[in-house]
């Protein structure tokens, strides 16, 4: 009696589990619905909060606009988009969790990470998973070693080049002080190449100071700099650490001007002051006061959803989903592989820039270079 | 030479505040014989006191700091009387367990009302830059300087000097001795706490005008440092948290400026593991040894 009780019950435990599982894969091929759905994943808490904020938002806008002209045509059917988009507080451990959710959840390709650290925490597995994974701004040379990893940003190492051009080229200053997070891979990496091509140009780095993360005292390295001829300071880091570095170098009583990274996009909200900034010049593909058309049509859609102006990462944000489209008409098809095979193909003119993609994944497009003055930011060139 | 003077002086600048914290670390172990986790967190919740007294409510400035040490006092109360008397004569690791509890409660708490984005907050001291020669110090760092002088003054006093500051060393020196003389114990207690927390709060204060900035895990890492520094200076003795803190933030300082700032942290728990292999009760603590 009790042997045959525990049969039925077991019997009973395994149809119920087989159910289950059949359910859940009934749920992850939405392939035949019309809904093509795109998980995101940025940091939505936390110190880097407004770069996903931002990501997400101008997403949401490029995805309301593209549904309300009729969806994407791939193929013989005609797609809505829909956004998932989930917070991975800039952290890989987060990210993991974020992204298997968003997998549980039917995403069909990945808007993300917006940064670089999550992002390469969790690329191995989205390989692994071989979606299309399109990051808006992560910018660390390793995020595209993946053949279904594309981006949208500069890397970092580009960026660093750049940067040192404009500092010993344009400006003509060749006594440069640097200061960075070494615990961070974006900062590092375009530390690295920055420091690189000073030297390749004849400049000269005076003063080379790190700080962990977390910091909030830079007095030390501050003081150390202006004990030196450094003519320049560089700061490629994240727009929290740079009104710390900006506000304490002031009231250490020093008055050089700064080069940042794009990074430093956002910068203003977080200053008391914000006279600490002015003259500071960072790269920066996007900015609002630009007269093109497309960029104000954006800026006024955003401040209507948002009651906000958009920074260069929610113009990322819209870019990364009209390449998204893009590829989808091309492929015909929602199959990752062939989407992964359109990115080559497709052209996109979009808020940052026009922008074509190589097979490792990197966007070839230009620069633009951002300054600060009167508490505003102004395009430079 | 300038420079040296100036590093001298940053590092004396952020070790006041450590010493400022790490006073209130080592008041409640000399008392209650543990260690209060939750010390840390009693920093931002002043950040956030001040900024609500200041930029929401507008109040003058002398009143917003008021009710933030007041407010910071009465929580240190609170939280003594909610999670640790009832666990007085618990295991020491429960109480620990209850310290990092409470401290995750409180960064949760801000978590929720003020969300996880930094707050630029503007200094409420305003005092211009002082330039002597090439030498420019802050105007924060020397109020920063001054305030903490003046706590340490008035705490050696009161410790020294006042019958509340003899019961104090008396619960501290033997609990149930100071008890049969008419101490009243849980008075005692609640006290330290109260003192502690707002010295954290002046702390908190002091680092929101220097650092112009809140966030929710604002304690967390002067909190570790102000630990370290309560342990370099002998845990139990305030003398030794006054001279650990304003010794771990010039060994920072000297460190980031003249060896490296990436190795700075190893420095700092290097000089720490030395101290304590030499005088494994910290500088100015005491060799006790353990009553069976």
């Amino acid at each position: 009696m009790k042997k045959s009780l525990k049969k039925i019950l077991s019997l009973g435990l395994i149809s119920a589990l087989t159910v289950s599982l059949l359910a859940g894969c009934g749920q992850k091929s939405g392939s035949d619905s019309t809904e093509f759905i795109i998980g995101g994943l940025g940091p939505l808490s936390g110190e880097a909060a407004s770069y996903g904020i931002s990501v997400k938002q101008g997403a949401e806008i490029a995805i309301n606009e593209i549904n309300a002209a009729g969806g994407v045509k791939v193929g013989d059917q005609t797609l809505t988009l829909k956004l998932n988009f989930k917070d991975d507080e800039a952290s890989g451990e987060t990210a993991l969790s974020a992204y298997n959710t968003l997998m549980d959840e039917g995403a069909q390709a990945l808007l993300g990470t917006v940064t670089s650290g999550a992002g390469l925490a969790i690329g191995e597995k989205i390989a692994e998973d071989g979606i299309l994974q399109v990051t808006p701004s992560g910018s660390a040379a390793g995020l595209t070693e993946w053949p279904n990893a594309f981006r949208l940003c500069f890397t970092d190492p580009l960026q660093g080049q750049t940067m040192a051009r404009y500092a010993v080229e344009d400006l003509g200053l060749k006594k440069i002080a640097v200061i960075f997070n070494n615990a961070d891979e974006y900062s590092t990496g375009v530390k690295a190449a920055f420091v690189e091509e000073v030297a390749a140009l004849g400049g000269e780095i005076v003063a080379e100071e790190s700080f962990e993360k977390g910091a909030v005292d830079f007095k030390t390295q501050l003081t150390k700099i202006k004990g030196t001829d450094a003519e320049i300071i560089f700061a490629p880091v994240y727009y929290g650490d740079a009104a710390f570095i900006t506000t304490q170098a002031a009231e250490l009583g020093m008055s050089l001007p700064y080069l940042g990274s794009d990074g430093w996009d956002g910068v203003l909200a977080q200053v008391v002051d914000p006279a600490v900034l002015e003259g500071a010049v960072f790269l920066s593909p996007f900015l609002a006061t630009d007269e093109n058309p497309a960029v104000q049509a954006f800026v006024k859609a955003y401040d209507e959803a948002y009651k906000a102006v958009p920074d260069q990462f929610a113009a990322d944000g819209y870019d990364t989903v009209y390449v998204m489209k893009a590829a989808l008409e091309k492929a015909g098809s929602t199959d990752s592989e062939a989407l992964i095979a359109a990115m080559t193909e497709i052209q996109v003119e979009g808020l940052t820039g026009s922008v074509t993609f190589t097979a490792e994944g990197e966007p070839n497009k230009g620069a633009k270079f951002v300054q600060i003055t009167n508490g505003e930011y102004t395009l430079v060139k | 030479m300038g420079s040296v003077l100036e590093q001298l002086i940053n590092g004396l600048g952020t070790g006041s505040i450590y010493a400022l914290i790490a006073l209130g670390y080592t008041m409640v172990y000399g008392i209650a014989k543990m260690i209060n986790f939750a010390h840390g967190d009693i920093i931002m919740v002043g950040a956030y006191v001040l900024y609500v007294t200041v930029v929401q409510f507008k109040l003058p400035v002398i009143a917003a700091v008021a009710i933030t040490i007041t407010f910071c006092a009465v929580l240190g109360i609170t939280i003594e009387k909610i999670a640790y008397k009832p666990l007085r004569k618990a295991p020491s690791l429960a109480v620990l367990i209850t310290a990092i509890g409470m401290s995750f409660l409180l960064q949760s708490l801000a978590l929720l009302i003020f969300n996880a984005n930094p707050i630029a907050f503007k200094s409420i001291i305003n005092v211009k830059t002082v330039k002597i020669g090439d030498i420019a110090v802050s105007g924060v760092t020397l109020v920063t300087l001054l305030v903490t002088l003046i706590c340490m003054i008035a705490l050696s006093l009161f410790i020294s000097k006042t019958k509340a500051g003899s019961a104090m060393r008396a619960v501290s020196e033997d609990k149930a001795a100071a008890q049969l003389m008419g101490i009243n114990v849980n008075k005692t207690i609640s006290m330290t706490f109260a003192i502690g927390s707002a010295l954290a709060a002046v702390a908190g204060i002091l680092f929101v005008c220097q650092y112009q900035s809140i966030k929710p895990t604002l304690g967390a890492l002067p909190g570790i440092k102000a630990f370290v520094a309560a342990v370099l200076g002998g845990i139990g003795s305030v003398p030794g948290a006054m001279i650990g803190g304003v010794l771990l933030g010039v060994i920072e300082s000297i460190s980031k400026a003249y060896i490296s700032s990436e190795l700075t942290d190893a420095i700092v728990f290097g000089v720490l593991v030395l101290v304590l292999l030499v005088k494994p009760s910290g500088l100015l603590g005491k060799n006790r040894i353990e009553k069976v």
